[in-house]
């Protein structure tokens, strides 16, 4: 049992806003609730860049195929950052990366969307990035040190991200009336979806008041999740895209804009593995890990062999 | 043939030959770029990126060097997303299926050893804003020549399946590395103005390197004189290629009086 | 657990050092066959913007840290030894605008 003056103490660190180190005593439920939480944020980040990955070889120019490209790299290297962090809790990433191959661990269910039009890689910067900047540099500051850490370099990296979907996304908005289409489409079918990134209301969120009494998160689903509407909003008017909700509205009273009921049926639907991409997401993730067994089981056995090469010499 | 051959200007001659080096790149990039997500492990994800983004930026850079000396108010984009298989001048070797992780690190090691004393060359070229750009790659290029390279010796002396494997590829893309050293017209007239690179006067220091690396990776060394592919930098390819063309140009071409940069 | 699996790297802890004449500091981590191999990917991984001039990367196991029962002892009686820090020492006016 963790004896109630270990756990006020570490309370009393938290809320002096001190930052709790991989070594520092901590809960075993904030160490394991830290494991769930930044190993399905890291998984994000790799399943991620399959939906824009499909879009490297059809970027339709040099310059948006090397900014695709740079940009699904930082996902790469993110997913890195966030595994390394993890692992400070004495977890190996091989078995993280068991739990969602082969297991129950999840990833945003945002990526089993289809990335069905070059629109759509524009939109997924602007909102899906946009969204998890909202998010992250909440992360930034959390209490656990390796994962504050982490998520300031995420930031840092990340804010081209956003950056070039919304440039792309203005360029098509004010293009060719295909490219118009093509932009306003994507928007339309990426809005619920990136809504809906930030989890379920708070009233159906059973993690969401210990995460924040520990200051894992500092702020709730339905707060980062206003201010990322509010922020949308006035940037979609700025490039003329228009938002598919009829319910958005200025609220003068709470100096909010309010909009319409999320449609969490399609969420837990896709959240249960029914999204148009699911199972191909796992099946491409499989494949890569077991494609890839022969050729990390060979840079051991190098790696041992030179070793003892070197032993045998001196 | 009783075509006579028309004499090459300067224009023409510098022209095809940035973009035999700028294809190269391109293709061999755009192979690189299909591993995006799917690396045998997360780390070699980022290292292949890398190596993709280092030859397609080559290849932009190099395209916009074409466009200028070209003078026909073509952009970088024209030549990567307008001209069609037979105006490709691509090795084969680059144009090939990316294959398993063992083929891509093979072929981007001969591909980068070659690149590596060709831009030793090319950076000394008599024409400054191509040499400064050369001089410039040339130190990604050794980075990729040292990351294939190092891959090469696990993957050879590695364990078995690893061995097979990779010896197996290098058999596979044996036939194309005669093309590597193919010379014609356009070579010839880019040494004379001292801006291109002979390169049967690094033939045998690259077979030395790739020789060396092989046996230290406990392969075998295919036959230098078997059969080898040509025509190449004359427009003939495998099929690889016209599909290569169809996914990377289809948006851009549908579109093509959209703006997308 | 994982360790006896013939396919997982080892972790590396990676240093950067982010202009000459800048000490390493603490990147973050990767995975890695052997010391070159680590190297190559602390590359790839920490410096793939320029960010850094060199790199050390050193096995993870091989870090030894202090504890936090180990706070009191290594750190507090410096608190007491003012003498340590420049500011316990008062410097002429003038000198202090000079410099």
């Amino acid at each position: 049992m963790e004896n109630q003056e270990k756990l006020d103490e570490f309370q009393a660190r938290i809320d002096a806003g001190e930052k709790i180190e991989p070594k520092d005593w901590m809960p075993e439920r904030y160490r394991q609730q830290l494991i769930r939480m930044m190993s399905q944020h890291a998984h994000s980040e790799i399943v991620g860049m399959l939906p824009e990955g499909n879009w490297i070889e059809r970027a339709p120019s040099l310059k948006r195929k090397l900014v695709l490209l740079a940009k699904v790299q930082d996902e790469a290297g993110h997913g890195l950052y966030l595994y390394s962090a993890t692992e400070t809790l004495g977890i190996d990433r091989s078995e993280l990366v068991d739990q969602y191959l082969y297991g129950s661990a999840k990833y945003s269910s945002i990526f089993n969307y289809p990335t069905m039009t070059y629109a759509d890689i524009c939109a997924i910067g602007w909102l899906v990035d946009g969204a998890a900047i909202v998010n992250q540099t909440m992360l930034a500051r959390s209490s656990y040190g390796p994962y504050s850490r982490a998520n300031v370099r995420i930031c840092k990296e990340e804010s081209f991200h956003k950056k070039q979907g919304y440039e792309m996304l203005a360029k098509m908005a004010d293009g060719t009336p295909e490219q118009q289409k093509m932009a306003q489409d994507s928007v339309n079918r990426w809005w619920w979806p990136s809504l809906m990134m930030f989890g379920p209301h708070d009233s159906d969120s059973p993690n969401s008041a210990e995460l924040i009494k520990w200051q894992v998160k500092l702020k709730t689903n339905d707060e980062l999740r206003q201010h990322f509407v509010d922020r949308m909003v006035m940037e979609a008017e700025a490039i003329g895209m228009e938002l598919p909700d009829p319910d958005l509205e200025y609220n003068e009273e709470t100096g909010h804009w309010d909009f319409g009921d999320i449609p969490w049926d399609e969420f837990w639907n896709v959240v249960k593995g029914n999204g148009v991409m699911n199972r191909k997401r796992i099946k491409d993730r499989r494949a890569a890990h077991e494609n890839g067994e022969w050729v990390r089981e060979a840079a051991n056995a190098y790696a041992r062999k030179k070793k003892l090469q070197q032993e045998k010499a001196s | 043939m009783t075509t006579e051959t028309k004499e090459l200007t300067k224009q023409e001659a510098f022209l095809a030959y940035l973009l035999r080096l700028a294809d190269d790149r391109l293709i061999l990039g755009q192979r690189m770029s299909e591993w995006c997500g799917h690396g045998p492990q997360l780390e070699e994800d980022l290292a292949m990126a890398n190596m993709a983004l280092d030859l397609i930026g080559h290849a932009t850079a190099l395209y916009e060097y074409a466009a200028e000396i070209e003078d026909e108010g073509h952009d970088e984009d024209y030549f990567a997303y307008f001209r069609d298989d037979r105006e490709f001048t691509n090795l084969q070797l680059c144009e090939l299926p990316k294959g398993d992780f063992g083929f891509t690190i093979a072929r981007q090691f001969l591909f980068s050893a070659f690149s590596y004393f060709q831009y030793e060359r090319l950076k000394d070229a008599n024409d400054e804003q191509f040499a400064g750009m050369m001089n410039k790659h040339l130190k990604e290029i050794k980075y990729h020549l040292r990351h294939s390279r190092e891959w090469v010796l696990r993957l050879g002396d590695g364990t078995e399946e690893s061995h097979e494997r990779i010896q197996e590829s290098f058999d596979e893309l044996w036939m194309y590395i005669g093309e590597l050293f193919y010379m014609d017209e356009v070579d010839e007239f880019m040494i004379k103005e001292g801006l291109g690179v002979d390169s049967s006067e690094f033939k045998k220091e690259w077979k030395k390197l790739v020789e060396d690396t092989l046996t230290e990776a406990t392969l075998t060394v295919p036959d230098w004189d078997q059969f080898m592919m040509s025509g190449s930098r004359k427009g003939i390819h495998t099929e690889h290629l016209g599909h290569l063309l169809a996914q990377m140009q289809f948006l851009r071409r549908s579109y093509p009086d959209a703006e997308w940069k | 657990m994982t360790d006896n699996n013939n396919d997982n790297w080892p972790l590396w802890e990676v240093f950067t050092q982010p202009k000459s004449g800048k000490p390493h500091e603490h990147a973050g981590s990767v995975h890695a066959a052997d010391k070159e191999m680590a190297l190559q990917n602390a590359r790839d991984t920490y410096a793939r913007r320029n960010e850094g001039v060199s790199i050390w990367v050193v096995k993870s196991k091989h870090i030894t840290a202090s504890t936090p029962e180990d706070m009191g002892p290594f750190f507090d009686p410096a608190n007491d030894k003012p003498y340590r820090h420049p500011q316990f020492y008062s410097v002429p006016r003038a000198v202090k605008k000079r410099s």
